[in-house]
């Protein structure tokens, strides 16, 4: 069965996979045990399973895993921990911007991935920027808060 | 995949080479362990018990037990705040066991906006009565009189200083043995040191640094992946299935019962490629009437019954004798729960015949008693568990995949887990229903409405757990209401009109299966009534705010419109807007209220509009509500609530209705479904009016009610044309104004 490696949060793993087309959603959350990237549609709709991959905010659930072989693979659990959250992280927690929390793992990512490039965004480039990262509780106001919060710390 | 199943984590680190992530996981998944483990000990399962309640430890931390869930909305922090008053600790060291049949007594099921009311006071009336036996025991303890005492920072002690005695030392896991005083005195609000405090969630750290154990995360030794292979159609029956069409895909094995088919394998992505590739001929016969017309058909579909919601006065008399009489119709169509999450669930059904079911459920004792029946699983073997979920607002699909767990676990004898695919949660999830509404007012000659009369069509809720689709495909026996909720409520003005008249004519069949989606039936009533309030005032020439002051007497109705109204800079004048026009898009603002449930919060909501008539986009720029639910537990919990029931109801009015044909729901993603996304998102003001000396209501779903009318009272006020049908898409938008 084919091995696939690359870099996931700082450390090289292996997994292996019998079809090649095995998004890394599967692998991350399987074998890897790292449950921060969600299955929300596996259509690439919604964002909840959004991961960088080399500093592009990218859909796990569109990424076959032959693809992420060789690649630098970020997940929201490398970024931060409940005791040393990073400054996205510490800013949606202080804003509250979450409820039920299924989409806020894609609102982080979305959001590092922005700031890394635009550093100060205005409101108007936030919203474009999550415009493909979906919440259904209608948490929005929050989670715009939250990274202008995070801009203003960064 | 298979190589790493069955190897630990340690293991595979190894095979890798390297260390991937750190190993110490935070308490949330301790937490989900731990709800796996019966709490020792015989406390009672009871909530007229405190030790049902509440256990209050040697070291003096609360462990409180509900079957109220906390589904997003933060009712947890609300608890421990509710309890931690009484007990005079901090909140920090109370936790919260949410909705395990094993140790959290009945409480009911987390709907209505019942979580604070029911289970929240519940538990405060535990804690009171704690709160005495405590001051007893510490004053025996003390050698002081109760009266003397005080309870504070975790212990007894005297009001005038001195040494006290901590409540854990008095207590210490032992029982109470005390039947809740409903009655208990309570600490008064103007002494609330914990109450009304916008204390931050526990829950929020560990979701965003994707620590927190949803029930899609929650796995167990030697678990399957199962996934269901729906029918095609609703009611198609199964005719054969070709198993080699499997060919290639490792350890996955076909499960039919009759005509229930899933998959299960060890690993997930084949068990997802699996239910995408397995050929299956199915028998389908077209038995539904389609979303196009679902108005026609509402009107005319047999009926089960007419239903008297409410009679004051003469509606009908005073109408045929009125100087004017005006009506108009109002329709509400299907919509999803359309969590983002699909529906997920966990069960083990071990050889001995008990079994166990991890579900995000909102009722995990109802769901319980119904498993039970219907698979054959006496209640007392029969263990559910709650877990975190994607948010639910109602029953969407999560009672069914439980079902779907329980029976393939059932079957194969191994624990499996079940999570829906996307197109299975849009399809399949209980839909909230469609309404359609007929209202008339009749008027003096003086423009004074002297009677109102409201005729609703909809599904007949008939009592009992909705049918579970795997039972039913599997041929299993089960009785089975039609659960939509109360959505027969709010049908008439919260106005001075001394004749009323709501009937409901209650539909027999529903062409989908129903769910109490928030704010059930109240949405549309309050769409109807509020827009329909609003063609009256603008009729007759007055200001909507003006209006609605004029007819109302409660001082805490009028209160809720007059803050609305002064922070939104309401200008009073008719609409529509005579200065509308603002370069490409017209400009508008509505407002509307409602008294939900007719008994329960006070919501003023005003909102500014910008359509651009080329395209028949709505923007909505801003929104100002004013939210007085009594008492306030947590403000910034309840802010949260606020702002997701008008963001969410803004979706649902401006984008949200089920696409069916003649044989299956036909929106079943998030293009063909869609929901609103960030720049659409307006700003957002809300006023909480704390009311402390007042009653609390539960406040998850009010602010929903009135977010159609208020969004179609502005559109009226910019654009002149009335939007009667949900939801206001472009489309929509830009043949009225063609028609107008």
């Amino acid at each position: 069965m084919p091995r696939y490696t690359f870099r996931l949060n700082g450390q090289s793993v292996s997994v292996d996979s019998w079809d090649p087309a095995q998004p890394l959603l599967y692998a991350l959350r399987g074998p890897l045990a790292l449950h921060g990237a969600k299955f929300g549609c596996g259509l690439g709709q919604c964002g909840a399973c959004t991961i960088i991959v080399d500093k592009t905010a990218t859909r796990s659930c569109q990424l076959p895993v032959s693809r992420a072989a060789g690649r630098d693979i970020t997940t929201l659990e490398g970024i931060g921990t409940p005791e040393k959250p990073d400054a996205v992280q510490a800013a949606f927690i202080a804003e509250q911007a979450a409820q039920c929390g299924y989409c806020t793992n894609g609102m982080i990512m979305a959001a590092k991935a922005l700031l890394a490039r635009t550093p100060k965004p205005t409101v108007e480039q936030i919203k474009q920027a999550l415009d493909g990262n979906l919440c259904r509780c209608g948490t929005h106001t929050r989670i715009v808060r939250a990274v202008r919060r995070a801009s203003q710390q960064v | 995949m298979d190589r790493t199943e069955g190897m630990s984590r340690r293991d595979l680190l190894k095979a890798g080479g390297a260390i991937v992530v750190s190993f110490a996981f935070p308490l949330p998944v301790r937490d989900a362990f731990a709800q796996t483990t019966p709490r020792s000990g015989a406390r009672p399962v009871d909530a007229g018990e405190v030790d049902g309640l509440l256990a209050i430890h040697a070291d003096g931390s609360v462990t409180l037990y509900t079957s109220k869930v906390d589904v997003g909305t933060g009712i947890r922090i609300a608890f421990a705040q509710m309890a931690a008053e009484e007990l005079g600790v901090s909140p920090s060291r109370v936790a919260v066991v949410e909705g395990d049949t094993a140790t959290c007594p009945d409480q009911g099921g987390t709907g209505g906006s019942t979580g604070l009311v029911r289970g929240g006071v519940e538990i405060q009336a535990a804690a009171a009565t704690a709160r005495r036996a405590l001051l007893q025991m510490g004053a025996t303890r003390l050698n002081r009189s109760v009266a003397d005492l005080t309870i504070a920072d975790g212990e007894v002690r005297p009001r005038s200083g001195g040494t006290g005695v901590g409540i854990g030392s008095l207590i210490g896991d032992r029982l109470f043995s005390l039947k809740v005083d409903r009655n208990a005195s309570l600490v008064p609000p103007s002494q609330h040191v914990a109450i009304g405090k916008p204390l931050l969630r526990p829950d929020v750290p560990a979701k965003c640094t994707g620590r927190h154990v949803y029930v899609q995360d929650f796995t167990l030794p030697n678990m399957l992946h199962g996934r269901i292979v729906r029918p095609p159609s609703m009611g198609a029956t199964l005719v054969s299935v070709d198993e080699s069409s499997l060919g290639g895909i490792p350890d996955v094995r076909v499960v039919r019962v009759q005509n229930f088919l899933a998959v299960v394998a060890k690993d997930e992505w084949a068990a997802v490629r699996a239910a995408t590739t397995l050929k299956a001929s199915w028998n389908e016969q077209p038995t539904l009437p389609g979303h196009e017309g679902l108005d026609h058909f509402s009107r005319t579909a047999p009926l089960e019954r007419d239903q008297e919601v409410l009679n004051r006065g003469n509606a009908a008399d005073v109408s045929r004798r009125a100087a004017k009489t005006i009506s108009a119709t109002y329709f509400w169509p299907f919509q999803s729960h359309a969590s983002l999450g699909p529906s997920c669930a966990v069960a083990d059904v071990r050889a001995d015949g008990s079994a166990t079911v991890w579900t995000a459920s909102q009722g995990v004792h109802g769901l319980r008693g119904n498993l039970s029946k219907v698979f054959g699983i006496p209640p007392d073997k029969l263990r559910v568990v709650f877990l975190d979920g994607s948010g639910s607002y109602g029953t969407n699909g999560g009672d069914h995949v439980a079902a779907d767990a329980l029976l393939l676990s059932k079957t194969i004898g191994q624990p499996v887990r079940v999570q829906w695919m996307r197109h299975d949660e849009h399809g399949w999830d209980p839909k909230g229903p469609q309404q359609l509404l007929d209202v008339r007012a009749a008027l003096d000659t003086d423009g004074r409405i002297v009677a109102w009369e409201t005729e609703m069509w909809v599904p007949n809720a008939a009592p009992g757990a909705r049918a579970l689709l795997s039972a039913e495909a599997a041929g299993l026996q089960q009785e089975h209401g039609t659960g939509s909720g109360a959505i027969t409520q709010n049908g008439d003005p919260p106005y001075a009109v001394d004749n009323v008249r709501v009937v409901a004519h209650l539909i027999k069949d529903t062409p989908l299966q129903l769910s109490n989606l928030r704010a059930p039936g109240k949405i549309a009533n309050v769409f109807a009534v509020e827009g329909f309030t609003d063609e009256i005032a603008a009729a007759q020439r007055i200001d909507a705010v003006e209006f609605r002051l004029t007819r109302l007497s409660d001082p805490r109705a009028v209160d809720a419109i007059t803050r609305t109204a002064a922070a939104f800079k309401w200008d009073a004048r008719p609409s529509p807007n005579p200065r509308a026009r603002q370069g490409n898009v017209l400009v508008g603002r509505g407002i509307a209220y409602m008294r939900y449930k007719q008994m329960e919060n006070y919501v003023a909501m005003a909102m500014e509009v910008a359509v651009t008539p080329a395209t028949g986009q709505i923007r909505v720029r801003r929104v100002t509500c004013a939210h007085d639910c009594g008492l306030v537990i947590n403000p910034d919990g309840l802010r949260n609530q606020v702002e997701g029931c008008i963001v969410q109801t803004l979706s649902r009015a401006l984008h949200e209705e089920v696409k069916f044909d003649r044989s299956r729901v036909t929106s079943v993603d998030w293009t063909s479904y869609p929901i609103l996304r960030f720049p659409e998102a307006p700003n957002v003001d809300v006023i909480l009016i704390d009311r402390p000396e007042e009653p609390l209501v539960g406040a998850g779903e009010a602010a929903t009610a009135p977010v159609a009318a208020a969004l179609a009272n502005a559109v009226f006020d910019a654009t002149g044309v009335r939007l009667r049908t949900v939801p206001f898409t472009p489309a929509r938008v830009k043949a009225a104004l063609a028609n107008a």
